[in-house]
């Protein structure tokens, strides 16, 4: 496959991905809320550009107005465990005065209890995965669990990367015959039934006459 | 009784890799092991007094009701070529980690000499250069015990991590690092040299149990344990981060009552007055 025929495919690909992994990642937050019956669960990613830790889902408290907020990566609860890989479990995380109100001055509300837990896929560290306030009771268990589930997010998060970065390189690039192709492959990608089948008829035309 | 140890040191301006007949005596033990090495030999009587431990972690809230003082605190980080920059830490704790970590080791070897050296803050993207700066400071500093409840997952710094923890071995440095629970490569828990440790669920702060399955060779208290927090507090914490302190403190104990064991005598120590090994009948 040529580098254009290449840039075309991922641009069609790009275009229609990134809201179905920002979906996934949200059902993961969903499911990890109500695997451990917490009243809320997030996931924050690494910007390795600017060094922040950027809330992507989160779901129960703190869902309408977290996601998109910023803080430094190496500081605090999250940042500790973005770093040094390891997990942490705080049962009462209200006690510590700077985190409390680190973490209600963003979101109004205070935590009790805290599982956190690292994204990792091989050697690097995505982000970090938090179960807040579960009412479960605690077992080292639950931990490899937690763990497991955080492996899933891991791969998720790399895919909705992935993406982003494919959909920064067709934006660089500014040609706007690859954008072209682009919305053409994803207009074709949202067509069913005959208008699908005449579509692709037409571009299958297209590509003889534009053959060389 | 001690367990002393006698270098052979060759006249010869190379050093000798194989021992020869004549050296034979110069490496003469003292032989009288107990019959069965106890906790009560190990450490009883020992408050920790003498031993110097060092937590490599997010620095140390300074004066903490439950750490006490600090024989010094730094913060390392990176210089002109890298090379490792130590200067006083007056940020205290970045996250309440390295305190926690602080107050395991404190509550029990109280008399433990303890330094923090900083090695978080300057964040992600810096972290592995400046976690290789600190321990390569903190093994420089000729501390008996290095708690690390951190790792790396980045290979290309698994060589150097590898040799620095030889370094430490050879130095009689001990190294407490805390293993990985999750399905990733890290280090430097993995190597022979250092000391892993997991978690078990019991709440007795003194039983450690000693894994026949390793690279986790001991497993201590890690879940549920009440730990000195920031703003002089107190939190409720679980991880394998905090079953690696008990055993610095642990070996804190015992290298202040025999501070002549090397990294593998102590490390002998505790598997054969692990919980599982010796201390249970």
């Amino acid at each position: 496959m040529d580098k254009e025929t290449f840039r075309s495919a991922v641009a069609a690909g790009v275009f229609a991905s990134e809201e179905a992994h920002r979906s996934l990642l949200q059902s993961i937050v969903e499911v990890a809320r109500a695997m451990f019956a917490a009243r809320a669960s997030s996931i924050v990613l690494l910007d390795e550009a600017s060094d922040e830790l950027v809330f992507e889902a989160v779901a129960g408290e703190g869902s309408d107005t977290l996601i998109g907020t910023r803080f430094p990566s190496s500081k605090g609860i999250s940042g500790w465990v973005l770093v040094t890989r390891q997990p942490l479990v705080i049962e009462d995380v209200s006690a510590d005065p700077r985190h409390a109100r680190d973490v209600a001055e963003g979101t109004g509300y205070v935590p009790k209890g805290l599982m956190t837990v690292p994204l990792l896929l091989e050697e690097r560290a995505l982000g970090v995965l938090s179960v807040l306030d579960r009412q479960t009771q605690f077992t080292l268990e639950e931990m490899d669990l937690l763990g497991l589930f955080a492996n899933q997010a891991a791969i998720a998060l790399d895919l909705l990367q992935r993406t982003r970065r494919a959909r920064s390189a067709l934006d660089e690039d500014g040609s706007e015959d690859v954008a072209v192709v682009a919305r053409l492959a994803a207009a074709l990608d949202g067509l069913e039934g005959p208008k699908r089948e005449a579509g692709l008829r037409l571009l299958s035309a297209l590509e003889d006459v534009l053959a060389t | 009784m001690a367990i002393e140890a006698h270098a052979h040191e060759p006249s010869a301006p190379v050093p000798a890799w194989s021992l020869s007949p004549d050296a034979v005596e110069g490496i003469q033990l003292a032989g009288e092991w107990p019959e069965r090495v106890t906790r009560e030999w190990a450490w009883e009587g020992s408050s920790g007094a003498g031993a110097r431990v060092c937590i490599l972690d997010s620095g140390v809230e300074p004066s903490h009701p439950l750490v006490g003082p600090l024989e010094g605190a730094v913060a390392v980080s990176l210089g002109e070529n890298d090379a490792p920059v130590a200067e006083d830490d007056a940020e205290g704790d970045l996250c309440g980690h390295g305190t926690a970590c602080a107050g395991i080791v404190r509550s029990i070897a109280p008399d433990c000499s303890l330094f923090s050296v900083r090695v978080l803050g300057a964040g992600y993207t810096g972290s592995g250069p400046t976690l290789l700066a600190g321990l390569r400071w903190a093994i420089d500093q000729g501390f008996d015990v290095i708690n690390m409840s951190l790792s790396t997952t980045k290979s290309q710094f698994a060589g150097v991590l590898h040799e620095l923890a030889d370094t430490a071995y050879f130095r009689r440095t001990v190294l407490v690092a805390s293993a990985h629970n999750m399905p990733v490569e890290s280090y430097p828990w993995r190597f022979s040299a250092v000391i892993s440790v997991g978690s078990h669920q019991e709440s007795d702060p003194l039983t450690f149990f000693y894994n026949p399955a390793p690279p986790v060779e001991f497993f201590a208290r890690g879940v549920s344990v009440d730990v000195a927090w920031l703003g002089g507090g107190q939190i409720r914490c679980t991880g394998n981060s905090f079953a690696t302190p008990h055993i610095s403190g642990i070996c804190a104990r015992i290298l202040g009552k025999h501070p002549e064991l090397t990294p593998f005598q102590l490390k002998s120590v505790l598997y054969l007055t692990a919980t599982n090994v010796g201390a249970r009948p």
